[in-house]
């Protein structure tokens, strides 16, 4: 689609790019639907495309010998399923959404090409077998993050955006692929379904400093990818992109590959709780940072990205203690509602002529009825209200949390108060209370066509019963989510304690009380927004010129983006502009222009010694033949009766030596 | 009466003179005269010889000796009158040509 499709009709790239989306759901439905009909204990498909890197035998630091070998292998197991599932199903809702959003932009092919390669990079990420077929899918996901967030390149803000947030995302792949090494060396291999095996035969203690060491790297990575502290300050720039990709990988797909990647690695943290405290702390941090700036946000995006981070941070925080089903179910709600968000942000934006400033909105309520109705769906469920989504599976976090450690709780409470605030206050600002829509915009605002609501409808639809797959067993309901993804989760996870169990710990008691707490909690929130923003309209004022500097400093995003700024990026050009003065001085003035001075100056010498020495001594042996040659020469008199003496001479010597050999007797 | 002895005298004496003459005379005319004389000294040995000994072999040798000399008288000649006609003389210590 890339390499040929600018020369394709818009109708025929939808087909092609929808159509194929619509086919992967379809088969991920029936694979999902083959793998239920599989015994519990054996729900694991598995199929080898070939063999990627053969490399051979191995030792471990725990000492044994192990084959490693990595195929480009697919599996498929109940945590599988339901990734798949919401990966193809939501991506395909979003597909037919942005055929009607994107229909009149630019570069239509361009988008849908980006797109469908994200679903391919995601879905070789979530299926695959082994931690390195996960990572070519994890940065594939990252590349596509980056092409579709700068797809409007033109514009600056949003080709920096693109770089912010894949260089941030680099920096986490770096702590997971150092969490790879670790894990390769340490347990000889990196096939999801062996670390099991191998962990049980390395006996290795609960606790142990590599397991924390692996957990704490891997867990770098999904901060990365998943929009945790410190590497979240990404994604609220990557609203720049267009609505679909902050609804598809934003919200429902790629920041989920973190959890997704810590719940499949859930033996290691097990082993480590140290880690699992690092995991659910930075989690409930997140989770309450990121709403204290989702409170004051003007843009309806920004509300949504900093309503993402923080929602993530839930999942981290019920991956951190122990709740691993919770932390996926939060995942699969959170994909329902917030991408149902997302698409209904954009219809709204879409309504306003491309006016995303709440400010400048209100009383839409009754000109986009689908969208508002839909959206009101979509706010009830994160807010957490019964019987929508959200409730179910945030109550089923906070539940866990309040096992771990009330303080977790605590902040998972408060955050949950904050989250049915600053939502509401977005629902209030856009579609109820005064308008206070710019008078040209007024004219145009319509409802979204049918390829745009229908998605909604569904989604909202989602919001709605989605949660009723996990209703609790205190309420009644047989939880089956949990009890479908047991297998996968090693022996210590939270999860099944039976009623008896709990009842006797007078758990069920809190558990009830914890409820009750959530929807107090989340009906202060919408009360609170109420009277601020359609009752007493000048109350937030009012109350942000009382709080003053704490305002600012929320507003301005506790300066984070420029701490960074300062401590790294500009750092980082310290280190780029000084290395090319090295380059400039050193390299070029010593290495280069010192070389060349350098061969001058041998040559000098060379030249001195070709002069002097071997001239020298080419002379020197002329002469001493010479020398010798001079005596010789006086005896060329050129006289000839000097010549005939000499030859009688000698003819006397020699007539005297032969007689004096024979010794002529004398008579 | 007359025994090997005295013509090997003789042919010494002869034989010292033409040495003599060859070392000693200025003209080159006298020099390859000279050169004779040391032939002929040696036909006379060579004769004396065969004749004691009764084999014609040094007879024989003499007779190549004697065509050799005239041929060798020819040639020098030759040369002698060529450097003549250069150098206008027939004096040994004027031939210094070949002087370094």
């Amino acid at each position: 689609m890339l390499l040929f499709g600018k020369r394709l009709s818009n109708a025929i790239v939808s087909a092609i790019c929808v159509g194929s989306v619509a086919i992967s759901f379809i088969y991920a439905a029936g694979a999902v639907s083959g793998l239920m009909g599989l015994p519990e204990s054996g729900r694991f498909v598995q199929v080898i495309l070939f063999d990627w890197v053969p490399a051979g035998a191995m030792h471990t630091t725990a000492g044994g010998l192990m084959r490693f070998d990595v195929p480009w292998g697919l599996m498929l197991d109940p945590l599988n399923s339901v990734m798949v599932l919401v990966v193809t199903g939501v991506g395909l809702l979003i597909h037919i959404y942005s055929v009607g959003y994107m229909g009149h932009e630019g570069g239509y092919y361009r988008f849908f090409g980006y797109l469908n390669l994200f679903m391919f990079s995601m879905l070789t990420l979530v299926l695959a077998n082994n931690m390195l077929l996960m990572f070519v899918g994890w940065e594939g996901v990252g590349l596509c993050s980056y092409l579709l967030i700068g797809f409007y390149f033109q514009r600056k803000s949003a080709s920096d955006a693109g770089k912010k947030a894949f260089i941030v995302n680099r920096v986490g792949d770096a702590g997971f692929l150092l969490g790879l090494f670790l894990t390769l060396g340490t347990l000889g291999t990196i096939n999801f379904h062996e670390i099991g095996p191998a962990l049980a035969a390395g006996h290795f203690a609960l606790g142990a400093p590599v397991m924390t060491a692996i957990a704490l790297l891997l867990f770098v990575g999904a901060t990365g990818k998943s929009a945790q502290i410190p590497l979240y300050i990404w994604l609220p720039d990557a609203m720049e992109g267009p609505t679909p990709v902050s609804a598809l990988i934003h919200a429902a797909t790629m920041v989920t590959a973190g959890v997704y990647m810590v719940t499949r690695m859930n033996a290691i943290y097990q082993l480590s709780p140290t880690a699992m405290d690092v995991v659910a702390v930075i989690g409930a941090a997140t989770a309450i940072f990121a709403a204290s700036m989702g409170l004051v946000q003007n843009d309806i995006k920004r509300v949504l990205a900093y309503s993402t981070i923080s929602q993530l941070g839930y999942m981290f925080l019920a991956l951190g203690v122990g709740a691993f089903t919770a932390g996926i179910f939060h995942l699969m709600t959170h994909a329902f509602f917030k991408a149902l968000l997302f698409l209904g942000s954009g219809s709204v934006i879409h309504a306003m002529s491309g006016e995303q400033d709440m400010r400048k909105m209100g009383a839409l309520w009754n000109k986009i009825p689908t969208t508002s109705r839909t959206f009101m769906v979509a706010t009830l469920a994160i807010a957490g209200i019964p019987p929508f989504a959200g409730f179910f599976s945030k109550d089923s976090i906070l539940g866990a949390a309040y096992e771990r450690s009330p303080m977790l709780w605590a902040v998972g409470w408060v955050t949950a108060g904050m989250t049915a605030f600053y939502m509401f206050r977005l629902v209030n600002m856009t579609f109820f209370g005064q308008s206070r829509v710019e008078h040209d915009v007024e004219h145009h605002i319509h409802e979204s066509p049918s390829s745009m609501t229908i998605p909604l409808i569904i989604l909202a639809a989602l919001s709605f019963v989605g949660g009723w797959i996990g209703w609790p067993e205190l309420l009644g309901g047989s939880d089956r989510f949990a009890h479908f993804l047991q297998p996968v989760m090693g022996p210590r996870a939270l999860e099944i304690t039976t009623e008896a169990e709990k009842a006797s710990r007078g758990a069920n008691t809190i558990e009830y009380l914890l409820m009750l707490a959530s929807v107090l909690m989340a009906l202060t929130g919408i009360a609170l927004a109420y009277r601020w923003y359609i009752t007493n309209t000048d109350a937030p004022e009012r109350f942000a010129a009382r709080m003053g500097g704490l305002y600012r400093l929320v507003v301005h995003k506790y300066y984070v983006d420029e701490i960074y700024d300062a401590l790294f990026v500009n750092r980082t050009k310290d280190l780029g502009t000084a290395l090319g003065a090295f380059d400039r001085g050193v390299v070029d003035g010593a290495g280069v222009n010192g070389v060349g001075l350098l061969t001058r100056v041998v040559s000098r010498i060379s030249m001195w010694w070709d002069r002097w020495i071997v001239d020298g001594l080419v002379n020197v042996s002329a002469r001493i033949v010479w020398a010798f040659s001079y005596p010789m020469r006086l005896v060329q008199t050129g006289y000839v009766s000097g010549y005939a003496l000499l030859i009688v001479v000698g003819l006397i010597a020699l007539l005297g030596y032969y007689l004096h050999l024979v010794r002529l007797p004398v008579h | 009466m007359l025994s090997i002895t005295h013509y090997l005298v003789l042919s010494l004496a002869l034989f010292t003179i033409g040495v003599i003459g060859v070392v000693t005379r200025r003209n080159v005319i006298i020099i390859l005269m000279s050169i004779e004389l040391i032939l002929n000294a040696v036909n006379i040995n060579l004769v004396a010889f065969s004749r004691l000994f009764g084999d014609v072999s040094g007879q024989v040798f003499a007779i190549f000796i004697i065509t050799d000399a005239a041929a060798e008288a020819a040639i020098g000649l030759g040369i002698i009158i060529a450097f003549f006609r250069n150098r206008e003389t027939v004096l040994a210590d004027e031939m210094d040509l070949l002087k370094w």
